[in-house]
């Protein structure tokens, strides 16, 4: 401090001479060694993990109560309704292990970005409805004193879906239990339609559907066959661009890993076994890649338009301002990309996306397509329904994953469900036994329609 | 208006705002970099101690819930007396201005008393409601969506009304005819794109919306999406200037109106 104060004063003193020179001189670099000294205090007094023979402050740490696998939305959610769900502050410590910190490939980033009410199971809409509670307050739930207020740049538009002769009759049953369960949406007919939205063709639309937002824990062992429960004791994390792993001693794994869950559940030797047996089942759930597609229409829709879905399974949304349009469509079984990498193939927007866009929207024929980019799903191939709790087998390791591209709409609902799971031992506030990890292995399909 | 038949520079508008405090919503705060340095002692010693900590976070859910308080349903009154006399004692209670229909305008005193006389007028509809500067927020707009007879709706300098309370105005589209949200701070395009449901409204205000990120170009869309209706705001040419040729040109001749 001293040795500070006198330079300055000397430094101004001197004319034609700046402060730097000045610090160039002296060879004692007091901020960088300060610091230095308080890290290694830091780290010998108690509470600090002290590693005498090297410095292992870049490590995690050697114990934690949850290690969360995969930091992506739903990661972050169950981390962040484990602390807050938690009966004293500070009783439970909670590990997220994330292999990519920039969230190049992470599906998160990636997605479109949209959220509704419209699915055909009761235990999805209530999820929905809840994340969109959760993103409504999220300043009460995330703020911290003295930080500006988070801005979702959400956009309350809605969805349309689109549906052909075909799938009316289903649509309209989804409506009625989406409204017994409390979503607000509403059925119009195509001139409806037309008078709502006039640049649609509601050409083969025969409806609409407009909106504004652990089952059998059993297990049978019927012969008497041993069954051999596993723990997870350890999970080691490796560092990333370095050989150097530390082993993280935990009493819980959440398998949150997205796209990849499949690859960490067979490291926890979940699907080691013959097949057709509870040993034997695998977790089903795989990368697949998607497009999505930004491009520029002049005289397309205007400001009020909704995320529209078409009943071909081409959906598109109004980004910003300048008449900007992201959108895509799912390929069908034969046609999936490989998800080794994530290159765009634009010959897919020209002959699969863009004629039933034109189709639906007349005035998307004439559009240019600005960028593009691919992100994967974590789909299940099962059901394409996400898988959320413990393994029957594994018992500390339960799964948050799986759901097929709606992952980032219900992950507020999902954390907390996991969270309710791993702390009280069952659904509290939701019920999502439906999505247990056992309906693989006893067969039981929970299908939802209205993926896309 | 007259535009200038002048070549016209777009000048990027500077925006003042700078990140807002959850305590200020109304007012700017300084950018980033001097948050870092003219922070408070507050703000050093709750950084230190738990207590402090723990205080401030207390402090700012009481404020929360303060708010919540304020915008609770009125179940019991709307059972007793009808939708129309719970919307009134609400807005009232708030701070804001009724009108019923052929009756005048009704306001709480300076120190927010008001008399209950109105509860005779049960089945007399609420006509205009003048919300300017209250609390009320996406739960309270639960009274006020019974009205559907309310034909001018003025949420003026709102702190907590944002995109997700105009999602929610398609309620009222049967018979609003004049909206102004004017001032409001957390109101976007987004929340201007709710507003097509609203196809009888003849007069709307977006005058003064901060964070709208493009006011002129905002002004016009919106103005697209309901032909019928008279959008006052921002002026579309206002982030624009005439060019330098022009300018001197335009002063020595007078442009005919």
């Amino acid at each position: 401090m001293l040795r500070r104060a006198l330079r300055l004063g000397l430094g101004r003193g001197l004319l034609g001479r700046g402060l730097g020179t000045w610090r160039g001189d002296s060879t004692l670099d007091w901020d960088g060694k300060v610091s230095d000294i308080k890290k290694k205090i830091q780290s010998v007094l108690p509470g600090g993990a002290w590693n005498p023979l090297y410095d292992t402050s870049h490590l995690p740490p050697e114990h934690s109560d949850v290690v969360i696998v995969g930091g992506g939305v739903l990661g972050l959610s169950v981390a962040y309704w484990l602390k807050r769900l938690e009966k004293r502050r500070g009783a439970i410590q909670v590990l997220v292990v994330e292999r990519d910190y920039t969230y190049s490939q992470a599906s998160t980033g990636l997605s479109v970005g949209g959220i509704r009410q419209q699915f055909s199971l009761p235990e999805n809409i209530q999820l929905s409805l809840f994340s969109v509670d959760f993103l409504r307050n999220i300043n009460e739930y995330l703020a911290v004193v003295d930080d500006p207020p988070l801005d979702l740049q959400f956009n309350p538009s809605g969805y349309l879906l689109l549906a052909s002769e075909k799938g009316a009759a289903i649509m309209e049953n989804n409506v009625k239990v989406q409204r017994q369960e409390g979503a607000k949406v509403c059925l119009m007919s195509p001139e409806q339609l037309r008078n709502k939205f006039p640049w649609i063709n509601t050409e083969g639309v025969a409806l609409a559907s407009y909106g504004f937002i652990s089952s059998s824990n059993r297990m049978e062992t019927a012969s008497g066959e041993e069954v051999t429960l596993k723990r997870i004791h350890e999970v080691h994390v490796k560092m990333d661009r370095s050989l150097e792993y530390q082993p993280v001693e935990c009493a819980i794994v959440i398998n949150a890993a997205g796209a990849w869950s499949g690859q960490i559940a067979e490291l926890a030797g979940i699907g080691k076994g013959p097949p057709g047996t509870l040993q034997g089942t695998k977790l089903p759930v795989e990368p697949r890649k998607r497009y999505v597609y930004l491009w520029h229409c002049p005289q397309g829709p205007g400001l009020e338009t909704p995320f529209v879905i078409d009943s071909s399974g081409a959906y598109f949304r109004r980004e910003g301002l300048g008449n900007n349009y992201l959108g895509s469509c799912s390929p069908t079984e034969e046609e999936e990309p490989d998800p080794g990498n994530l290159e765009v193939d634009h010959g897919f927007f020209q002959d699969k996306v863009w004629p039933h866009l034109a189709q639906r929207v007349p005035a998307f024929e004439t559009l240019k397509v600005r960028s593009a980019w691919a992100g994967y799903y974590d789909y299940n191939t099962f059901d394409q329904n996400g898988v959320v709790g413990p393994h029957p087998l594994v018992v500390n390791m339960y799964f948050a994953t799986g759901f097929s591209g709606h992952g980032l709409q219900q992950a507020p609902a999902v954390g907390r469900a996991v969270a309710e799971m791993v702390l009280e031992g069952s659904f509290q506030t939701i019920d999502l036994n439906p999505f247990l990890f056992s309906r693989f292995y006893l067969g039981e399909k929970v299908q939802e329609h209205n993926i896309i | 208006m007259a535009a200038p038949k002048a070549s016209l520079h777009l000048v990027a508008p500077i925006w003042k705002g700078g990140p807002r405090g959850i305590r200020g919503l109304s007012r700017t705060v300084a950018p980033e970099g001097n948050q870092r340095k003219g922070r408070t002692v507050l703000q050093f010693l709750a950084d230190r101690f738990y207590d402090v900590q723990a205080l401030r976070e207390y402090l700012l859910r009481k404020q929360v819930s303060k708010v919540h308080q304020k915008n609770r349903s009125f179940t019991y009154v709307k059972e007793q007396y009808g939708p129309y006399i719970a919307a009134a004692y609400f807005v009232l209670k708030q701070g804001g201005a009724v009108k019923f229909q052929g009756q005048e305008w009704m306001r709480p005193n300076g120190r927010g008393r008001f008399s209950l006389e109105f509860f005779k007028f049960q089945a007399v509809p609420v006509e205009a409601v003048d919300a300017s500067g209250c609390a009320i927020n996406y739960q309270g707009l639960d009274n006020l969506l019974a009205l559907k007879e309310l034909q001018s709706l003025s949420l003026q300098r709102c702190p907590h009304v944002d995109d997700w309370c105009l999602s929610r105005l398609y309620q009222l589209a049967g018979s609003l005819q004049e909206l102004s949200l004017a001032g409001c701070p957390q109101v976007s395009e987004r929340g201007l794109a709710c507003l097509h449901h609203l196809q009888n409204l003849r007069r709307l205000d977006i005058s003064d919306l901060p964070a709208v990120s493009n006011p002129g170009l905002t002004q016009i869309l919106v103005e697209e999406m309901l032909p019928n209706c008279n959008v006052l705001g921002a002026d579309w040419a206002q982030g624009l200037k005439l060019g330098p040729e022009e300018q001197s040109q335009d002063t020595a001749r007078s442009i005919p109106a």
